[in-house]
C-alpha cells in the first residue's frame, strides 16, 4: 500500500497543476491555496515514480523518448515548487509572476460572442457538429485580413487551432523523427520537449545541459539576443519566437531577413512564433512573411492566449504558405492538413465564436486595451529591477522581463526570491542552458499584486 | 462552416478510387530552388489516401455539384444533428459571460482537465470500478486521444485492430511510423494485426490466432459494425492482454448506446486495470462533435515492462504536447453529468436509437443482411459478392444518401456499408422510404454491380 500512496504522492507532485484549478466552476479564485496535508519529495526539479518491483508488468516497452526528458515539463514543475511553498506558508499571499498566464477578464464583446454561441447549440438553426478540421471559414478569412492583409496569405493558408503549444506537438509529427532543429537558446520549452518526444534528439548530456542532436542558437546580451548565423550549423527546421519567449527580444527587419536568407541558402524551414507580436512597441516585423521570400521558407504560428486572455479558452492558429514545399516538391500545407484532420478534430465552435468576435473592430480595440494594461505592468516591472542596478532585458515588446543574475544559477535565485517575498519567477535555466543566470518575470498579473510585487522586490535588493 | 466547405477549399484530387488520389496530390518537383532541402516524412507518404471521412465530404460535395437540386440525406460521417440540451449549453453560456468577470475569470487549466469535471466522471462512468479521478484525463476529444496516445507508445510499438475498425488507430499508426509499408494484395499495411470481424464470428475476433502485439485497439460498442462485445468476450481480451503483457486500448465512445447488459467500460472486467487504457468522448454521447471534449482513463496500475507507470508518462505528453480542453467545454461537460444534465442526453440518444431502429428495420425488411443498430448509432449492411465503393457509388447516385464504403475501415469491411443513425427523424424515414425503392426492384442490388 504504501506503494500507491508514494504514487499517489507523486502523482501530486507532478500534475501539481491540479491543485489550481477550483473545486467548482463557481468558486472565486484564492490567494492561498488549500492542499492535503501529505509530505511532498521537494526535489529539485524531478518527480520520478517508484518502480513497483512485485506489481503486474506488460511487456510494453516504455518509449525511449519520453525516456530521455529530462524532467517534467517546466512550467509544471514551477507549479509544484509553488504548492509546496504553499505547503511551508500556508498563510504567505503568493504572487505568481511565474507561468505567463493572463489574469484580467476577457473583454464583454468576445465573450458575448461565445454565449451566443454556446445558446444557439441548443437550436435547431444554430446547431453545429464537427467543424472543418481547419477551422470556421469566416474565422480563417477574419484571420488573414487582420494579421497578413497585403501579405500574400490566402484564407486557407490558416489552419485555426487549440493552441499554439499544441500546434508545436503537430508540425512535430508532420516533420518525423528524421529531421534536424535548431532553437534559440534560451527559448520555449515546447519546441526542445516535442523534439525529444518524436525522436529527433540524441540523449541529453549533463556537462552542457543539452541534448544531442539539437543545434542550440545562443542568444545573449552581447549579440543583441539574435544569433550569429555564421557560426550556425545547418538544421532542418529553425524554431525562432519573436518577441521572445522568455527575453523579450523582438527581432529587426535586419535580423529578419538574414534569417529567411539563411533558411533560403540552407534549404531550411522557420517555424516562426509570433504569439507576442501585439505586444510589440517597435516598428519590427510582426509576422515573419513581412520579409520578401517568406513564404518559401516559413510556417508562423499564433495563439489568442495572450491577446484575448484565452489562454483556457484555447484558440491559435498556424500559417502555411502554399509555396512551402517539401525537397521533392511535396507541399508541406497538405502534409499539415492531413494531420489536422487524422489527429485532430478542430477547435472548438465556441471558442472560435470567440475568435471571431476577438476580430470585429470593437473586439480588436478592447484586445489592445488589455494587451496595453500588461505592458503598463511590464513597464512598472522593468523600473523596479533597474532601479535596483540589474541589467535587465525585454519588457519592451513582449510581456516578459529578462533579469540578470551575473554568476548565480537561476534555480537558486528562484528559490530565494521564493522564499524570502513568496513571489513565484521562472529560472532562465529551465529555458536552456542560455538562460542559466537569469530570470523570466511575467507581467500577467492584476496591477495590485504587480505593484505589491515590486515593494518586495525593492526591500530584497534594496 | 462544415466539413464540405473545407474540403472545396484544399485541392483534392477527383478521383472515384480513393488510392489514386495519393498520385494525383503528388506534385511535379519544381526545379530552380523553390523546395526546401527537408525531407517529407517518409510515414506520411505511406498513408494510401486521404482520411476516410474528408474523402466522404468530398464525395457529398461533388454529389452537390451534379445534382444541385438533391435532396442529399447524409448517413455517411457520425455527425450528431440534435441541438444540445439547454441547460447544458446554459452553463457554456454562464461560464463565458463569467470570464468577462473578475471573480470569473480563469486563465490555464490544469492540462489533465478541471478537477471537479475529472471527479465527475469518475463517479458517473466508473464508480463501482474504483478508477480514480487523478486517472481521468480530460480531453478535446478522442481523434485527438488516440494520437496523443500513439506519441507516448513512439514507433516501437506493434500494434492489433479490429478488421473493420475506425480508420483514426491505423491511421495514426501509421503517422508514427510503427505500421510499415502498406500491401496492394491484401490491402493492408505490414505491421499490423488486423483481428477479423464478421458474422462468422460474431464480431469478436477469434484470439486463438492473434499474433501478440504490444498494443490491442478494442471499439466496443464498434464503429462501424455496432457489436457491443460481451462481458465474457471482454474477459478473453482482458486474459489475451494479460497473457501476452499487452495494452489494450479499450474506445468506449459508444458506450452510452448499450440497449442489454454489455460492459460499458473494460474496467468492469477483473484484472483490467493493469492492461488497459480507456478512451471516450461526450461527441456522440452529448452533440459535442463540434465543441471537443473527452477524456482518457489511464489507471496508477497499468506499467511498462521496466515497471514504469505509463499514467507518468501521458501525463507528460499532456503537459508538452497539450493544454487542456477548452474551459467552457469542460464547463458544458459538467453540466451534462449532472442528474437533469444526464436525463436530457439520455432523451437525445433515445432518438438516435430509434433512428437506427427504423434502419435496421427497413433493411431486414428487404431481406439483407443487416447487423448493428442496437448498441449502436451504426447499422452495418452485408453485400456479399459487391465492392463497398461501388454500393456507395450506386445508393448515392439513385437515392443521393450519404453512406459510408465499408472498405475504408479495413479490408474486413470490403462488402458492407455503414450506415449512420444520426440525422432528423423525417430524414431517416425519408431515407428509408428511397432505400426500399432502390433495394426491393426485384433484382438484388449485388447482382447489377458484379
Amino acid at each position: 500500500m504504501s506503494l500507491m500512496n508514494n504514487l499517489s504522492t507523486s502523482m501530486i507532485s507532478s500534475s501539481s497543476s491540479t491543485f489550481f484549478a477550483p473545486t467548482s466552476f463557481n468558486s472565486s479564485r484564492t490567494q492561498s491555496v488549500s492542499v492535503p496535508l501529505k509530505s511532498i519529495n521537494i526535489v529539485k526539479c524531478v518527480a520520478t515514480p517508484q518502480e513497483q518491483q512485485n506489481a503486474y508488468k506488460t511487456k510494453v516497452s516504455r518509449n525511449a523518448n519520453i525516456a530521455k526528458l529530462q524532467a517534467g515539463y517546466l512550467f509544471p514543475e514551477v507549479a509544484r515548487r509553488r504548492a509546496a511553498h504553499l505547503l511551508k506558508y500556508p498563510n504567505a499571499q503568493v504572487i505568481s509572476l511565474g507561468i505567463g498566464d493572463t489574469t484580467e477578464p476577457i473583454p464583454d464583446v468576445i465573450t458575448s460572442a461565445m454565449a451566443k454561441r454556446s445558446h444557439a447549440l441548443s437550436t435547431l438553426e444554430g446547431y453545429s457538429g464537427y467543424g472543418a478540421e481547419q477551422g470556421e471559414k469566416a474565422l480563417r478569412a477574419a484571420l488573414a485580413s487582420t494579421f497578413y492583409r497585403n501579405l500574400g496569405i490566402e484564407d486557407d493558408d490558416i489552419f485555426v487551432s487549440d493552441g499554439a503549444k499544441c500546434d508545436i506537438s503537430r508540425l512535430q509529427v508532420v516533420f518525423g523523427s528524421n529531421v534536424t532543429m535548431a532553437v534559440q537558446d534560451p527559448s520555449y520549452p515546447a519546441y526542445v520537449d516535442s523534439s525529444v518526444i518524436m525522436g529527433q534528439t540524441g540523449q541529453f548530456q549533463k556537462d552542457v545541459e543539452k541534448y544531442g542532436n539539437i543545434e542550440y542558437m545562443r542568444c545573449t546580451p552581447e549579440n543583441g539576443f539574435f544569433p550569429d548565423l555564421s557560426k550556425v550549423a545547418r538544421t532542418d527546421i529553425i524554431f525562432f519566437c519573436s518577441p521572445n519567449n522568455p527575453t523579450g527580444a523582438a527581432a529587426t527587419r535586419e535580423q529578419l531577413t538574414r534569417l529567411v536568407k539563411f533558411a533560403k541558402d540552407n534549404g531550411s524551414i522557420i517555424v516562426y512564433d509570433s504569439a507576442y507580436a501585439m505586444y510589440m512597441s517597435d516598428d519590427n516585423p510582426r509576422s515573419i512573411f513581412e520579409i520578401p521570400g517568406a513564404k518559401e521558407v516559413a510556417i508562423e504560428t499564433a495563439s489568442f492566449s495572450k491577446y484575448a486572455g484565452f489562454t483556457g479558452v484555447r484558440l491559435g492558429w498556424t500559417v502555411i504558405p502554399k509555396q512551402l514545399l517539401f525537397s521533392d516538391g511535396f507541399p508541406v500545407a497538405k502534409d499539415f492538413n492531413r494531420i489536422v484532420c487524422t489527429c485532430f478534430n478542430g477547435a472548438s465552435n465556441i471558442a472560435q465564436a470567440g475568435g471571431l468576435a476577438c476580430l470585429s473592430s470593437e473586439g480588436l480595440e478592447a484586445m489592445q486595451e488589455v494587451i496595453g494594461f500588461y505592458k503598463e505592468n511590464t513597464k512598472i516591472i522593468v523600473e523596479t529591477f533597474n532601479s535596483l542596478g540589474f541589467k535587465v532585458y525585454g519588457g519592451k515588446n513582449a510581456p516578459y522581463v529578462w533579469v540578470h543574475f551575473p554568476g548565480r544559477s537561476s534555480w537558486d535565485v528562484f528559490s530565494e526570491i521564493l522564499e524570502k517575498t513568496h513571489i513565484v519567477t521562472t529560472p532562465g535555466s529551465g529555458f536552456g542552458p542560455g538562460g542559466e543566470g537569469f530570470i523570466r518575470v511575467s507581467a500577467f498579473g492584476h496591477r495590485e499584486n504587480v505593484l505589491e510585487a515590486c515593494r518586495r522586490f525593492k526591500q530584497l535588493y534594496n | 462552416m462544415n466539413k464540405l466547405s473545407a474540403c472545396s477549399s484544399m485541392a483534392c484530387g477527383i478521383s472515384l478510387q480513393p488510392k489514386m488520389v495519393l498520385a494525383s496530390l503528388r506534385v511535379r518537383k519544381q526545379g530552380n530552388g523553390r523546395c526546401t532541402n527537408v525531407p517529407r516524412n517518409v510515414n506520411l507518404e505511406k498513408l494510401q489516401n486521404n482520411y476516410l471521412f474528408p474523402e466522404i465530404s468530398k464525395r457529398e460535395l461533388q454529389h452537390l455539384e451534379k445534382y444541385p437540386n438533391a435532396k442529399v440525406i447524409s448517413l455517411g460521417i457520425g455527425d450528431t444533428t440534435e441541438p444540445i440540451p439547454e441547460q447544458i449549453s446554459l452553463s457554456m453560456a454562464n461560464y463565458a459571460h463569467a470570464l468577462s468577470t473578475a471573480d470569473g475569470y480563469r486563465g490555464y487549466g490544469a492540462e489533465q482537465g478541471n478537477q471537479a469535471l475529472r471527479k465527475a466522471i469518475a463517479e458517473t462512468f466508473y464508480k463501482d470500478v474504483a478508477i480514480k479521478d487523478t486517472e481521468v484525463f480530460v480531453s478535446d476529444g478522442s481523434q485527438c486521444d488516440i494520437s496523443r496516445l500513439q506519441l507516448l507508445l513512439g514507433s516501437k510499438v506493434t500494434i492489433a485492430v479490429q478488421d473493420p475498425s475506425f480508420p483514426g488507430y491505423i491511421d495514426s499508426s501509421v503517422i508514427i511510423g510503427q505500421a510499415g509499408n502498406f500491401q496492394d494484395k491484401t490491402g493492408k499495411y505490414q505491421n499490423i494485426e488486423y483481428m477479423q470481424l464478421g458474422p462468422q464470428n460474431n464480431f469478436f475476433p477469434d484470439l486463438t490466432v492473434t499474433p501478440r502485439t504490444d498494443i490491442i485497439f478494442f471499439c466496443s460498442p464498434n464503429n462501424p459494425t455496432g457489436h457491443a462485445a460481451t462481458r465474457k468476450q471482454l474477459q478473453h481480451l482482458v486474459e489475451f492482454a494479460r497473457d501476452n503483457g499487452s495494452i489494450i486500448i479499450f474506445d468506449s465512445a459508444y458506450a452510452a448506446y448499450i440497449s442489454d447488459d454489455s460492459p460499458k467500460s473494460i474496467f468492469e472486467i477483473p484484472g483490467a486495470k493493469e492492461v488497459a487504457i480507456e478512451i471516450s468522448s461526450f461527441s456522440k454521447f452529448a452533440g459535442f462533435t463540434g465543441v471537443r471534449l473527452g477524456w482518457t482513463v489511464v489507471p496508477e496500475e497499468l506499467l511498462f515492462s521496466g515497471g514504469f507507470p505509463v499514467i507518468h508518462d501521458f501525463n507528460r505528453i499532456v503537459c508538452t504536447c497539450f493544454n487542456g480542453a477548452s474551459n467552457i467545454a469542460q464547463a458544458g461537460g459538467l453540466a451534462c453529468l449532472s442528474p437533469e444534465g444526464f436525463q436530457a442526453i439520455c432523451a437525445v440518444i433515445d432518438y438516435y436509437k430509434e433512428n437506427a431502429k427504423i434502419l435496421v428495420d427497413t433493411f431486414a425488411s428487404l431481406g439483407l443482411e443487416v447487423y448493428g443498430g442496437v448498441s449502436a448509432p451504426y447499422v452495418w449492411v452485408h453485400f456479399p459478392g459487391s465492392k463497398s465503393w461501388n454500393i456507395f457509388a450506386e445508393i448515392l447516385e439513385k437515392t443521393h444518401i450519404i453512406t459510408v464504403p465499408g472498405s475504408g475501415f479495413g479490408p474486413g469491411g470490403a462488402e458492407y456499408i455503414r450506415i449512420s443513425a444520426f440525422g432528423k427523424r423525417k430524414h431517416i424515414i425519408e431515407a428509408s422510404w428511397r432505400l426500399e425503392k432502390l433495394f426491393s426492384k426485384g433484382k438484388p442490388l449485388c447482382n447489377c454491380l458484379k
